[in-house]
């Protein structure tokens, strides 16, 4: 494995009297899939916002390859590479679809032109299957549509790490297969992935790695197998008979 | 209507304007004068208003400092010319300084900011009696020749003035600048997560939104020879300027100038037929105009219009 590529050393973020993070440190390598579990409320999208500046780290320091980033604006990160998609997708919903993933290029993949970005932005579409949409307008598509064009337009920033804020909630099972195979062949480009989830069907089959959060704190950093016997984990999180049932499932494969 | 129409269209129409002084009288000269000297500011409003929806209410402050700017340079003993161009910078650095501050407030709070510092500088100006002369206000040295060639001068400088913010316009939209802005106006967080840098991007909106108005100030300042503050800070401009904007099309290229013209010559009109009432009147017909075309005169489908009339005539011409 390499050297890793985002660092966070004991970052601790507040809002007013409220901890929501305290002191976070973790890092990821390069290549790396990495889950982000954790209840509702532990903190999981505050990590992202930390980590991207949209609410800087109280204290603490985060590293992006080796740069100090920890007080950095969210525009930066964006165009530093570290891209992100939100819980509740964010489109410009009255451009094109094309026009939304070349904003990504022009604005955040650094291109001279609206040419370069046009062409970016088809080449990103054809990969993530919307190219039939390309014209239509963004409201237009369905949530399952709309979570492909945050992939889509984050893609199209040339993402060093992509943070993946439940691409999945909302979604259909075979939804889901498709969201996967997708976010499989984004990892295969060896761009590293940072995926908060909560189905943990998803969380098995794709992550090396994952992290637990609970109440701000990391209470779990480990390989998938060693996170579903952890019992601080299965108290905090997964609960005894989901603990099992995933150990049986498992067992079978 | 294709894009080139419309440029043919509006070419017509800047050419009409300039031509007023050779058929019309003095009177419709001075309506030409103001209809360009409106369309470039509500072609300035439309960068911060149309491209970024922001709804600044600061248009007033913007010209009222441009006409003190350039009429104290101008008698301070610089040019007229170089009066105006240091009106244009002085109103764009006090925009870019202001908006720094206030850009970080969004939609109302942002309006009732930008509507508190037309007061604000009115106040300023005119409590500062030994430099602008207070409520007295201020003359300005008088440009030279009779009323048909000053008016003739002044048509043509507005016209020039309107067509630079509209040159402007023009690259905005066509440029990386004007799609992060309208990013922006689409949504905000987004905008700055794709890598927009947001901040700058609005005020740098803001301040081309400002230092033509400061350009058209000074140009009034040395065209009518004398200012004050209430005529300068007037709250009913920096109303108007957005409701012509919004009237025509906010965010389009042409919208501006479209609206401009109807607000006008609907004003004209009420003018000189309702002396009394005409205010209400027109206020009543702008609330209905923007009521039924959210989006502007310009984004109506003419065409189809025109379909649904005629075939609904047809339908009731049919046994």
């Amino acid at each position: 494995m390499s050297e890793p590529i985002l660092v966070l050393e004991d970052v601790s973020r507040n809002f007013g009297g409220i901890l929501a993070l305290s002191e976070i440190s973790f890092s990821l390598k390069e290549g790396e899939i990495v889950a982000l579990i954790g209840p509702n409320g532990a903190g999981k999208t505050t990590l992202v916002n930390a980590i991207t500046g949209v609410h800087p780290a109280s204290s603490g320091r985060i590293r992006f390859l080796g740069v100090d980033v920890t007080g950095q604006r969210p525009f930066q990160a964006a165009r530093r590479g570290l891209a992100r998609t939100f819980q509740i997708v964010q489109p410009f919903p009255q451009m094109t679809v094309l026009e939304n993933v070349a904003a990504g290029a022009l604005f955040g993949g650094a291109h001279a032109n609206m040419h370069d970005a046009m062409a970016t932005a088809r080449e990103k579409l054809e990969f993530t299957g919307l190219a039939q949409f390309a014209d239509r307008s963004a409201s237009a598509l369905t949530l399952a549509g709309r979570k492909r064009l945050e992939l889509a337009k984050s893609l199209a920033m040339k993402p060093k790490i992509l943070m993946l804020d439940e691409v999945n909630a909302g979604l259909n099972a075979s939804e889901i297969d498709g969201a996967l195979a997708l976010i499989r062949r984004i990892a295969d480009q060896g761009v590293t992935i940072f995926i908060i989830e909560h189905l943990m069907k998803v969380v098995l089959s794709l992550a090396q790695r994952v992290l637990v959060l609970h109440h701000g704190s990391l209470i779990a950093d480990g390989n998938p197998t060693d996170i579903v016997n952890d019992p601080r984990v299965i108290e905090a999180y997964l609960g005894e008979k989901f603990a099992r049932r995933i150990k049986e499932s498992a067992g079978n494969v | 209507m294709s894009q080139a129409t419309r440029y043919v269209l509006f070419a017509i129409w800047v050419a009409a304007l300039a031509a007023t002084p050779l058929w019309a009288d003095n009177y419709t000269v001075r309506l030409a004068i103001i209809i360009a000297m409106y369309s470039a500011l509500a072609l300035s409003w439309n960068f911060i208003g149309g491209f970024v929806g922001y709804p600044s209410f600061s248009t007033a402050a913007f010209f009222g400092l441009g006409c003190y700017a350039g009429a104290l340079t101008q008698k301070a003993g610089l040019p007229m010319v170089g009066a105006w161009v240091f009106a244009t910078l002085f109103v764009g650095a006090f925009a870019a300084v202001l908006g720094v501050i206030i850009l970080r407030l969004r939609g109302h709070y942002f309006a009732i900011a930008s509507f508190a510092i037309v007061e604000v500088v009115r106040l300023v100006i005119s409590s500062w009696g030994d430099l602008t002369g207070g409520g007295d206000g201020l003359n300005v040295p008088l440009v030279t020749g009779g009323p048909d060639a000053v008016a003739q001068t002044f048509l043509a400088v507005m016209i020039v003035i309107m067509l630079t913010v509209f040159a402007v316009t023009v690259f905005v939209d066509r440029n990386r600048l004007g799609f992060g802005l309208r990013c922006i106006k689409q949504n905000e967080n987004a905008a700055d997560m794709v890598g927009v840098d947001t901040t700058r991007y609005k005020v740098i909106a803001y301040t081309l939104s400002a230092m033509f108005c400061g350009t058209v100030g000074a140009a009034y300042a040395s065209w009518t020879g004398y200012i004050d503050p209430s005529d300068s800070f007037s709250v009913l401009m920096t109303v108007k300027v957005p409701v012509m904007c919004l009237l025509g099309g906010a965010g389009t290229v042409f919208g501006p100038i479209v609206g401009t013209t109807a607000f006008l010559l609907l004003e004209e009109f009420f003018w000189a037929r309702f002396l009394e009432y005409n205010r209400a009147i027109l206020g009543a017909v702008i609330v209905i105009l923007i009521f039924f075309l959210p989006g502007g005169l310009l984004r109506i489908s003419y065409r189809d219009m025109v379909k649904r009339l005629t075939g609904r005539v047809s339908q009731g011409a049919a046994p």
